[in-house]
């Protein structure tokens, strides 16, 4: 136990390297389902859950990184969730292109339409563009420019992006809620952590 | 053109079965994923169905290859993924097996399947398959028309309505263990509907039994109606004088309503409904009212607010 609470900087950016090639892991499949046909009879939407499914599990696991730090006292879990909130915004940019030009092949109308209509759309567009700002400030020269405080508090978006998610798959499935319904367990328990902590915080200050 | 279609060469043969498992014989050994694919033919090819090419309804249109027929489909009594019914669907005994008839009619009967294959004559119709969720295919059915069936049962003068009821067997049909649907599920047609000559009843498909994953051995077809109208795997069909209410109006009143025509103007209420993808194609192609066969079936409609009677 000890021996993991502190990492050297070459154990951590090999567990860096780790993490990143088994993010890539559901974007590797889906490229070799596509060039042997292994993408079953509608690939389009078959690309589309699995880019958006692997979105909201890299948020989830990306915010079990600060629970799992104050529960383990791993200081060094906070360096691997950098590249764990990248990996997510890969996901979702990748969801999101293979709405534009797979789904709907540039056709603006039909988007904007969608947009306004679909409620589930018209969640998870926004939730994709607040993950912009995220992703954009996430290396150490912007982290210095907006200064640590202002930085958190722009990161904090990351709660409401992970509520759009699991709200955006909800209304999008036909009957079967089970899988949405298990991303809103996992999001309700990480965000509640938080709560708990603020709120105990609190208490320890009064 | 259409009158000079040789009515003697069936569909299935110009695209034959064999094209189809030799691609996909291809394919499975080119990813190395399947000894199956090794296999001679005959250990799994399924029992053959005769038809005759009903010439009336052989559709212009390429049709789905067989193996994205038979492997993506919804039929939610073996789970609620499209791949699902493939996987699942071989614990379905689908002999022996039994049709009974009855509610509002004169002769009720309990039918045996292999009766009901010799009622009337088997044609092999190709029709468009739209479902709600906006993809579509195109499928080869065999069958005869549910109207052969209905004149034998003599419906009285209150039969308005005609309901199918599928097989509940949580044993056999491992999806109905969630209770994700009420079960078991039914679906509904007006009378006229039902006696409509493109209402199909279904034994097979591509010249061959139905696969129990498209629901063996005996099923509905309303090509003009969104796909979770077509019951399958049905033991019960029942005339009433009530609209009976389907297990997608019981799951989602305001989704899914009794008629449910393809309508690529109403919308079902969280997508649009004006655009398809044809499994196999990239591009999206418009929804036709009615999938399409507005020409036969519009008039059954006519002075009904189609927004209302979705």
């Amino acid at each position: 136990m000890i021996a993991i609470k502190k990492l050297d900087d070459k154990t951590l950016s090999r567990v860096k390297t780790i993490i990143f090639l088994l993010a890539l892991i559901p974007f590797v499949r889906l490229i070799i389902g596509g060039i042997t046909d292994g993408l079953g009879a509608n690939p389009i939407e078959k690309i589309t859950r699995s880019t958006g499914y692997w979105t909201l599990t890299l948020i989830m696991v990306t915010l079990g990184i600060t629970p799992l730090r104050k529960l383990t006292g791993w200081n060094w879990l906070t360096r691997t969730r950098r590249m764990l909130g990248l990996s997510a915004f890969f996901y979702a940019s990748l969801h999101f292109l293979t709405y534009l030009v797979l789904d709907q092949f540039f056709d603006w109308n039909g988007i904007v339409k969608d947009i306004i209509k679909r409620p589930y759309i018209t969640v998870g567009f926004p939730s994709f563009l607040l993950l912009l700002p995220l992703a954009i400030t996430s290396n150490n020269a912007l982290i210095k420019k907006l200064g640590g405080k202002r930085w958190r508090c722009l990161h904090r978006l990351v709660y409401v992006v992970g509520v759009g998610g699991v709200v955006h798959y909800w209304w999008l499935v036909k009957k079967d809620l089970t899988n949405p319904m298990t991303f809103a367990v996992v999001l309700a328990v990480l965000l509640g952590f938080r709560v708990f902590y603020w709120w105990r915080g609190r208490q320890a200050k009064s | 053109m259409r009158d000079k279609i040789d009515t003697r060469i069936l569909p299935s043969e110009i695209t034959s079965r064999e094209h189809y498992t030799d691609r996909r014989r291809f394919m499975q050994m080119a990813a190395g994923v399947s000894a199956a694919g090794l296999l001679p033919e005959s250990l799994w090819a399924a029992d053959k169905l005769p038809a005759t090419a009903n010439q009336a309804y052989l559709l212009d249109e390429e049709k789905t290859p067989y193996k994205d027929v038979t492997g993506y489909n919804n039929f939610y009594e073996f789970g609620t993924s499209k791949d699902d019914p493939a996987r699942h669907a071989h614990t379905l005994k689908t002999r022996p097996w039994t049709v009974t008839v009855e509610g509002e009619v004169h002769k009720p009967k309990t039918f045996a399947i292999e009766e009901l294959l010799k009622l009337a004559a088997m044609e092999e119709r190709v029709y468009r398959l739209r479902c709600v969720e906006a993809w579509s295919m195109v499928i080869p059915w065999l069958g005869y028309p549910l109207s052969e069936l209905i004149k034998q049962v003599e419906p009285t003068g209150n039969a308005k309505f005609v309901e199918f009821i599928t097989l509940q067997d949580p044993m056999q049909m491992p999806g109905q263990r969630s209770a994700v649907l009420e079960w078991p599920y039914n679906e509904g047609l007006r009378m006229d509907e039902a006696m409509h000559p493109l209402t199909l009843l279904t034994f097979g498909l591509y010249g061959e039994m139905l696969p129990n994953q498209n629901g063996a051995p005996i099923r509905i077809v309303i090509p003009w109606k969104y796909g979770f109208k077509s019951a399958k795997s049905i033991v019960k069909i029942r005339f009433t004088e009530h609209q009976p209410v389907s297990a997608w109006m019981k799951a989602g009143p305001s989704e899914y309503g009794f008629y449910s025509n393809v309508n690529p103007e109403v919308d079902h209420r969280r997508w649009s409904q004006a655009k398809e993808r044809r499994i196999g194609d990239f591009f999206k192609r418009p929804t036709l009212p009615f999938n399409g066969y507005a020409d036969q079936v519009a008039g059954l409609y006519s002075g009904m607010d189609l927004q209302k009677y979705f």
